[in-house]
């Protein structure tokens, strides 16, 4: 008892007596991150200017603007799995959890061959491609808080459970997506496959301007919600005791997550595992739980594992499909890992 | 300062609190005991709006808590929970740092940044200050998430068993600060716990519940009795008064 109390006085005396000189930690953690950071940045720069310059022929005017389209939409995509993965784990407080893996990218496949499906494609090839996105869009926004909103926040959240689910969920989209172009009119179906047609390679370039208007818009809100993100990530009963309203908070970050998501398939189309790979890249590299670090972080990896990646295998390999395939295949491995090291929090 | 009327919470057909009244005096400590599953904890956190009630009302400092701004409340209330979420590599001042949150909104200032050391004081844990949560001993986390608790500076602070873990001299040590916090401050004070003793040697008063109500509440004196305690726990207990400390022992 007599030490306990000498304890808590020597405790309560050092307030006093010591000269606190507390550590800034108010930057969000971007001082100690620093050389990190530069790191990634430069690798990334590095990156671009190769793909935008190896192997060039002809005309560079002709060649920059053709690459540069490419290059903008492949550094949309990185960016927009990088951080709906982020945002993602933090709300549902795991690590192994992305929106692909819940199957967020086939309900949106999914939306879209519904659409079709029903409307006709008289009717979505007569509207323009742009509000044809911006309704999936939001139907997408609308059903992924409905669904992942009730999923999250019911309370007891066992990450292996969900990790079931969100494959089920994945796997009946997909089905059901598939089941309806089965059973879809020749003539829809052709519209349909040019809708879905998109990959690493053949991205569609008739939504960049819009993709890089949400992308930007949901990326202003997300920067916004940063010092709350680092709030939400302490878990639900910590974050509400600080004040968040839990709730409003979540289905406002999966509303969020699902823009991103919506950009990133319509452009290249459901990538299941660069998310995971990334954000576990990400945070292994960095040092700090931060997200205004970790989410910039996760963009760059995602950005040098693209640009570079399209640059190796296309200029340097002569590969023309296999960037999609490769990305899968390490973030398969990732996965795996960490199921097996079941990193949670 | 906290007045609960007609609280109930239903999990499937148990009524695991059934239509509690409680009203709680600004400033002192108060310990809720009772044996397992009496519905301590689930009162605790309605009435720090963690858990909807499915009948009642709780004020929390004239609040109506679950109508109330949950970040007005946050300025009022600070609840921990028994377990949290431990985020790795998140130091013990950016944890404490944390719970400056519903004053800074993320901005932390010089005045936000003394009330930040102030807490990691009252709990000694300044040579811990640039640890690694995941890197501490139970007992040193728990007394970092107590001065997040603190670092809020709220009027009513609610603990739920914050003594799990902790070896007898910490768990003194957290009581003592408690006591502290309502004494010096004039902080209202909850806490759940189990160990009768600790209650007993530390709180002002002690409301008991046992199969979702307050089965008795009063003065320690009051109810630390073995006719009292005996009923609640079900068990023959011995209350001696032991250097002017009521003392409860089980009998064997």
């Amino acid at each position: 008892m007599a030490e306990a109390s000498t304890l808590v006085d020597r405790a309560i005396g050092r307030v006093h007596d010591r000269n606190v000189q507390p550590t800034c930690t108010s930057d969000g953690g971007f001082a100690e991150n620093r050389t990190m950071l530069l790191a990634l940045t430069a690798l990334a720069l590095l990156a671009i200017g190769l793909f935008m310059t190896l192997g060039a022929r002809g005309s560079w005017a002709f060649v920059l603007s053709y690459r540069g389209t490419k290059l903008a939409a492949i550094v949309l995509v990185g960016h927009a799995i990088a951080v709906s993965t982020v945002l993602f784990q933090t709300i549902s407080a795991n690590r192994i959890l992305t929106p692909s893996i819940m199957g967020f990218d086939w309900l949106y496949r999914l939306l879209q061959t519904a659409l079709v499906f029903s409307a006709g494609a008289a009717f979505t090839v007569t509207i323009d491609s742009v509000l044809l996105f911006a309704v999936e869009t939001a139907i997408l926004v609308g059903f992924a808080c409905l669904l992942y909103g009730t999923l999250l926040s019911s309370h007891a959240r066992d990450i292996h459970r969900l990790l079931l689910i969100g494959f089920v969920l994945g796997v009946l989209f997909r089905s059901l997506a598939e089941l309806m172009q089965r059973l879809i009119d020749p003539n829809d179906f052709v519209v349909l496959q040019d809708l879905m047609f998109a990959s690493f390679n053949t991205v569609d370039v008739s939504l960049l301007g819009v993709a890089a208007l949400v992308i930007g818009a949901a990326t202003l809100a997300t920067a916004r919600l940063l010092p709350t993100l680092d709030v939400l990530a302490l878990g639900r009963d910590t974050a509400i005791s600080l004040g968040i309203a839990h709730r409003r908070t979540t289905l406002l970050v999966l509303a969020l997550c699902a823009l991103f998501v919506a950009v990133s398939t319509a452009l290249v189309g459901p990538v299941t595992f660069f998310g995971l790979l990334v954000a576990s890249l990400a945070r292994s590299l960095v040092g700090s739980r931060r997200h205004a670090v970790m989410l910039l972080a996760a963009s760059l990896c995602a950005v040098i594992a693209l640009v570079g990646g399209q640059t190796i295998l296309e200029r340097g390999l002569g590969y023309n499909s296999a960037l999609g395939m490769v990305v899968e295949f390490a973030g398969g491995i990732v996965f795996l890992a960490l199921l097996l090291k079941k990193g949670t929090a | 300062m906290i007045e609960a009327a007609g609280i109930s919470k239903r999990y499937g057909r148990s009524l695991v609190v059934d239509d509690v009244d409680l009203e709680l005096p600004a400033s002192g400590l108060t310990a809720i005991i009772g044996p397992n599953g009496a519905g301590k904890s689930t009162l605790l956190s309605m009435i720090a709006r963690l858990l909807p009630m499915d009948a009642g009302q709780a004020r929390v400092a004239g609040l109506d808590v679950a109508k109330a701004p949950s970040d007005e409340l946050a300025r009022r209330l600070a609840i921990l929970r028994q377990e949290n979420v431990v985020v790795s590599r998140l130091t013990v001042r950016d944890l404490v740092g944390f719970g400056r949150f519903p004053h800074s909104r993320g901005r932390m200032s010089a005045a936000d940044r003394e009330k930040v050391e102030e807490a990691i004081g009252f709990l000694g844990l300044h040579e811990f200050a640039e640890r690694f949560l995941d890197e501490m001993s139970g007992g040193q986390r728990q007394r970092a998430f107590v001065a997040m608790a603190l670092a809020q500076d709220t009027d009513v602070i609610l603990l739920d068993e914050p003594l799990n873990n902790l070896d007898i001299r910490h768990a003194v040590e957290i009581m003592r600060l408690m006591r502290r916090a309502a004494d010096e401050r004039g902080k209202t004070v909850v806490v759940v716990i189990h160990d009768i003793n600790f209650a007993a040697a530390y709180a002002d008063r002690i409301v008991a519940m046992k199969n979702g109500r307050i089965a008795c509440q009063g003065p320690v004196r009051e109810v630390v009795t073995e006719p009292i305690i005996g009923e609640i726990f079900g068990l023959a207990v011995i209350v001696r008064e032991i250097d002017g400390q009521v003392t409860c022992l089980f009998q064997k």
